[in-house]
């Protein structure tokens, strides 16, 4: 990697969606979407089931191309420019990823190997990983014995070892229960504000969203709404968050 | 990229497969089983029936256990293959897949090294059935067990490839059963594996072009004759573009733009 282009990575939002449109078998699923996100901006990405949020997300990802539009991440095409722009992506999908059957520390340095790295580099970077989760007495435990948060979790140090620009994180808390939601939730602001790194969350829970979240509201593949939680609500002169919400998706079907 | 991290990608997903191989014991175990149930069963019934004549590239006249030994090879290294490309239909649904495909090196890399990582798992698992049959009596001249490693090596990317290319056409799990039925049994069946071409041509010629047609019965000549440490040009040349082109389909198939990815949304 040379200087300029580490330059530009720096300048540039950590991801930066224009015109962005797909569709499955002529069925539009995203239309022209356009967003930004600074690097350690924390984004509540909010919609239904079958609002586009996996598709975004596979675009970014470039598991789908599409040929409308533009997927940049720090400054570089996801098309044009994937190895870089693929370096500086981590990710937690939504089903589960971790082989069952292997170790964790077997897991990431699995992940670790995919982006390049020695066996030793993998182990440490996993190492301070795990430490920061409180799993490091787990690293020679079999995926299979680990609760749901605690695999979550993994799934995320696994996500911040390449140390990314970006995190996606798509429905990350489902099947799990209600207070390991709610760690998983403060754990990743915690990321955030500790690493700067950007965190785009996608979910269709309102209550993980938290005051001070920008929130993006996306319903039939089009963003109704941008910005900060509160005055989302402010603008629509409702109380909560849920109402507004609510009163978004009522106007789009009406 | 300078050269090691591409190297640290592949170590990384061949060790990963051969973990995977050796957690799951009762998959080994299946391999294995398989060809010897072929070999000690079926062979021992037909030898009765079949006695092989003199034919290429043996010298003498041989046993039927002998002659169907080298397609036995063939037939680990397509379950194998086979096998594995189920696993990626599974491991796309449950998601680790995609770990593969979101690395940011070249897709047609990280697929060239999930198929250089299956093709040594079948490896092992034919050195180990050829071990055995070593022992039961099956005995090819040493050099030939080390000509084999270069006809294992493209023929276990050939029946790979294959799987992998149809792996990005199916979607459903429940649709690969099918496959096994008109995908591996056809190849193996129809092919030289356990009858020489001659002898399918004296009881039907139909059948007999359709195996002289069948690249399988190309691999099975490749390892038989590198057995015997010959070189069999034709069946080389043969298998090696099969092998390159179903790669290129391959590829092609899990192209994020162009492939069937696109299309179906895996």
């Amino acid at each position: 990697m040379n200087e300029v282009a580490e330059e530009r990575s720096e300048a540039r939002p950590a991801l930066e969606v224009a015109d962005l449109s797909f569709a499955y078998d002529r069925k539009p699923v995203l239309e022209a979407l356009t967003l930004a996100i600074a690097e350690g901006e924390f984004v509540v990405l909010l919609g239904p089931n079958g609002a586009g949020k996996t598709t975004l997300f596979s675009l970014i990802t470039r598991l789908h191309d599409s040929r409308h539009g533009e997927v940049r991440i720090g400054g570089f095409d996801v098309r044009r420019q994937a190895v870089q722009a693929h370096a500086r992506i981590g990710v937690v999908f939504q089903q589960p990823t971790l082989d069952p059957d292997l170790s964790v520390a077997q897991n990431l340095d699995y992940h670790g190997a995919l982006h390049g790295m020695s066996r030793r580099e993998a182990s440490s970077r996993a190492e301070a990983q795990l430490a920061r989760i409180g799993l490091a007495e787990q690293r020679r435990t079999r995926v299979r014995r680990l609760s749901g948060g605690q695999r979550r979790r993994v799934e995320i140090a696994r996500g911040l070892m390449h140390a990314p620009r970006l995190l996606l994180l798509d429905e990350p808390t489902v099947g799990l229960d209600i207070a390991s939601r709610r760690d998983l939730v403060e754990h990743a602001h915690q990321l955030c504000a500790e690493e700067g790194v950007a965190v785009l969350w996608a979910t269709h829970l309102i209550d993980e969203v938290r005051p001070g979240d920008r929130v993006l509201v996306l319903y039939r593949g089009r963003l109704l709404a941008d910005g900060p939680a509160e005055t989302l609500s402010e603008r629509l002169g409702v109380d909560t968050l849920g109402e507004a919400y609510d009163r978004l998706v009522g106007e789009e079907n009406a | 990229m300078r050269p090691t991290p591409w190297l640290h990608c592949l170590r990384g997903v061949v060790g990963r497969e051969l973990l995977r191989f050796l957690h799951q014991r009762s998959r080994f175990l299946a391999a294995l089983v398989r060809p010897l149930v072929w070999l000690f069963v079926f062979a021992t019934g037909f030898r009765m029936a079949l006695g092989v004549a003199m034919t290429e590239p043996y010298q003498t006249y041989i046993l039927y256990e002998v002659y169907i030994v080298p397609g036995l090879v063939g037939m680990i290294q397509l379950f194998n293959g086979m096998q594995s490309s189920l696993s990626m239909v599974y491991d796309r649904e449950m998601g680790s897949m995609r770990v593969l495909l979101v690395s940011p090196f070249p897709r047609w890399y990280l697929l060239i090294c999930k198929l250089l990582a299956s093709t040594l798992v079948s490896m092992v698992q034919v050195y180990v059935f050829l071990a055995i049959a070593w022992a039961y009596g099956i005995q090819a001249p040493a050099l030939g067990y080390l000509f084999l490693l270069p006809a294992l090596l493209v023929t276990g990317f050939m029946v790979g490839a294959l799987g992998l290319l149809l792996s990005s056409l199916i979607r459903q799990l429940e649709n690969f059963a099918g496959v096994m039925n008109f995908v591996i049994f056809p190849m193996f069946f129809l092919s030289s594996a356990l009858y020489p071409l001659w002898r399918i041509r004296e009881g039907s010629y139909l059948v007999y072009q359709i195996a002289a047609l069948n690249p399988f019965t190309h691999a099975v000549e490749m390892i038989r004759f590198a057995l015997y440490e010959r070189f069999n040009m034709e069946a080389v040349l043969i298998s090696v573009s099969v092998a390159a082109i179903l790669l290129a389909l391959a590829i092609l198939g899990y192209n994020p733009s162009r492939g069937m990815m696109a299309r179906k949304g895996g």
